[in-house]
């Protein structure tokens, strides 16, 4: 039988312990990336949704230019261009800062729309009503409008921190040592690469899976009636 | 070192992003025949293909891209087969593609109300009638603008096979970057033809969608 | 033989018990009127005749049919009992012709000519012939109905169950509804409805049912319901939806 070799393949895993910190630090890198990609990504994502939705004219045109272009090309592109394009340019940026900064624009882009989106949903009723109470543009914004909003778009948002999470194993191509780095990195030591990824592949999965938890807990909170903002 | 124009680079890049079009096309279809699959199996009544499809579209959102491609290329090397990257990537694409459409196609067979279920139902009809007549018909309308988004999805999806070694969009940009030192310019001719690639997409999901909102819907 | 028998039917809902226990005949050619208050059961027990919802313990019979769970007995009593619900669920990406005529299609196989005659008599009969190409959005709440009735009597049902099929609509438009209704009844068409329209149900239905915290509270003809209503809960019920 042809299958006969596979067969005899003996799949093994225990060794995978002796790793353990190099994994935990991957693991460690990841989180890092997520956090801070998801803190300045989202503030970036506020911001450009606001100038879209009332910011100045001249200032959309711009936005508009940045969300679709990060929209409609692929992250590997923006971080091998801000990683080895920009030091030509003159801006020389270490791994883990090509790697945030990557992830911060990407989600700033992403986040602009979605948030765009919840924005637009706001009954008009609602900014009238604060208006009409001599509140500012911004004032109504402020304390009107986003917060509704950001209820609103949140699952949408968690999912889009999700996506950017998974998305950041790439970094590990410009040599950030990421959770993905750590599996290539052991992977080229003792070649049980099916081993390997199939475990890293499960570690990610329960990233996945936590971070989403964690996202909806704090939405919860965050968004939780008779809470002020 | 041999000198390139821009329009040498650009003729080249050209010629690699047919294979990310290719590759774009048949993780798509493929993804979509799938998808239906996967799509049927998640909505029906028995709860043992329901939790398969659950599984599978957890397993395949849940984790990178770059992952599974991975774990394409060296599963089936460890059953002795000598895989080739485009098979590894087209079969990792497919799979992430069927995982994702899946999931919002089944979005939109929720969307519709239940009466028209229960309308259906008390006609005489069965599940796959009801499916075929009823739910299908309203469903695809509204899965239209949302599916031709996510090809978008799938375009930019085919960069990582580059770095399995299959040689498309992105692989070509960093094999002439390493010929002519020129990372700067090649990557954003590389980010503008992936533009060209999608952007059209997006705009269509967006008019797609406006137009579906508008009244009078099925003229 | 009653054309429906309901025999001590039992619902629950998680803890809450719906229907406590539920008999009621239905003969063939009677018209049936369901009362009480929003939460009485009344609907529920109407959606079980169609097997909509499952029960939990009793039995229905449907012309002989016991109404199961099983797909292809469902299918057999569907054909039997036509339902109109409140919404009209309409199929909003079909004509009302081809709404009258989808299931006859598929599901008795008729050919496209036939359904097409059949589809332009039952809009005769429910007074929407030249709506034959109108799309649902097209046609007013009341029009929509007296579609959803006309698609229901395609299948030449034995009975049909009216699930408040005037609630949703604006006062104006629900007489043309209860219009079609009243033919029907006269007509000789077996029917369960529950409603809101007591007028109605005072002068066209053979029997009222009063339905009370899951039971039947009280039941009779409808001069007696309405004249001499025997409990508290009726007389306060009747006296809360007086016009």
């Amino acid at each position: 039988m042809p299958g006969g070799m596979a067969m005899a393949y003996v799949f093994e895993f225990t060794w995978i312990l002796q790793y353990a910190p190099v994994l935990l630090k991957g693991i460690a890198v990841t989180i890092a990336l997520t956090a801070v990609g998801a803190g300045a990504g989202l503030a970036l994502a506020t911001l450009c949704a606001w100038i879209r939705t009332q910011g100045p004219r001249w200032l959309r045109v711009p936005v508009v230019a940045y969300v679709e272009l990060i929209r409609n090309t692929p992250f590997l592109i923006q971080l091998f261009f801000i990683f080895f394009g920009l030091p030509s340019a003159g801006l020389r940026l270490g791994e883990m800062q090509a790697a945030m900064l990557a992830m911060v624009v990407n989600l700033g882009a992403y986040g602009a729309e979605i948030i765009r989106a919840g924005i637009e949903a706001t009954p008009r009723g609602q900014v009238e009503a604060g208006l009409s109470l001599a509140m500012s543009r911004l004032q109504v914004f402020r304390h009107v409008v986003l917060g509704p909003a950001m209820r609103r778009i949140w699952p949408a948002l968690s999912s889009q921190v999700v996506i950017v999470m998974l998305g950041s194993s790439v970094v590990s191509q410009i040599a950030a040592e990421d959770l993905t780095f750590a599996a290539n990195f052991i992977q080229s030591r003792n070649f049980r690469s099916f081993e390997v990824y199939f475990v890293v592949i499960l570690l990610y999965l329960a990233l996945a899976v936590i971070l989403r938890q964690a996202l909806r807990l704090a939405g919860e909170r965050l968004f939780s009636r008779g809470r002020a903002q | 070192m041999i000198e390139f124009s821009t329009w040498d680079i650009l003729r080249n890049l050209l010629l690699a992003a047919r294979w990310t079009v290719l590759l774009s096309a048949v993780a798509f279809l493929g993804g979509g025949l799938a998808g239906l699959l996967v799509l049927v199996m998640r909505t029906a009544r028995r709860p043992l293909p329901r939790r398969f499809a659950l599984g599978f579209i957890e397993l395949f959102q849940g984790t990178p891209l770059l992952m599974q491609l991975f774990l394409a290329f060296f599963a089936l090397s460890l059953v002795g087969i000598n895989m080739p990257p485009w098979l590894a990537a087209g079969l990792a694409l497919v799979l992430w593609t069927a995982a994702f459409l899946a999931e919002i196609w089944r979005g939109c067979v929720e969307a519709i109300p239940r009466g028209q279920w229960e309308a259906s139902a008390s006609l005489g009809m069965g599940y796959l009638e009801q499916m075929r007549h009823v739910i299908l018909p309203q469903a695809l309308r509204i899965a239209v603008p949302p599916t031709v988004g996510f090809s978008v999805q799938v375009v930019k999806g085919t960069a990582l096979t580059s770095i399995i070694g299959f040689v498309e969009l992105s692989k070509a940009g960093t094999m002439i970057t390493n010929a002519t030192f020129q990372p700067f310019t090649v990557y954003a001719l590389v980010a503008l033809l992936y533009f060209v690639l999608c952007w059209p997409l997006s705009v269509a999901s967006r008019f797609l969608e406006r137009r579906l909102n508008a009244p009078h819907r099925h003229h | 033989m009653p054309l429906i028998a309901i025999t001590d039917v039992r619902k629950r809902f998680g803890a809450n018990e719906v229907l406590k226990g539920i008999d009621l005949d239905v003969a063939a050619g009677e018209v049936c009127a369901i009362i009480g208050r929003s939460g009485s059961g009344k609907s529920t027990l109407l959606r079980c005749v169609n097997g909509l919802e499952t029960i939990d313990g009793g039995s229905i019979l449907v012309a002989g049919t016991h109404v199961s769970s099983e797909d292809q007995q469902l299918r057999a009593l569907r054909l039997k009992v036509g339902m109109i619900f409140q919404q009209f669920n309409l199929f909003p990406h079909l004509t009302a012709g081809r709404n009258v005529m989808l299931s006859p299609m598929v599901v008795r196989k008729m050919p496209v000519g036939e359904a097409e005659d059949l589809a332009r008599r039952m809009l005769d009969r429910v007074g929407l012939g030249q709506k034959f190409d109108a799309y649902p959005d097209q046609l007013s709440g009341g029009q929509q109905q007296r579609v959803a009735i006309a698609r229901a009597l395609a299948m030449q049902p034995l009975a049909l169950l009216c699930d408040e099929i005037t609630s949703a609509l604006d006062p104006e438009l629900v007489n043309e509804v209860l219009a079609v209704v009243g033919e029907l009844a006269a007509d000789g068409m077996t029917l369960m409805m529950v409603t809101h329209e007591m007028r109605f149900a005072r002068q066209v239905c053979d029997r009222v049912v009063f339905m009370h915290q899951g039971r039947i509270h009280e039941i009779g003809p409808p001069d007696e319901l309405f004249s001499a209503p025997r409990t508290p809960e009726l007389r306060q019920f009747l006296g809360s939806t007086a016009h």
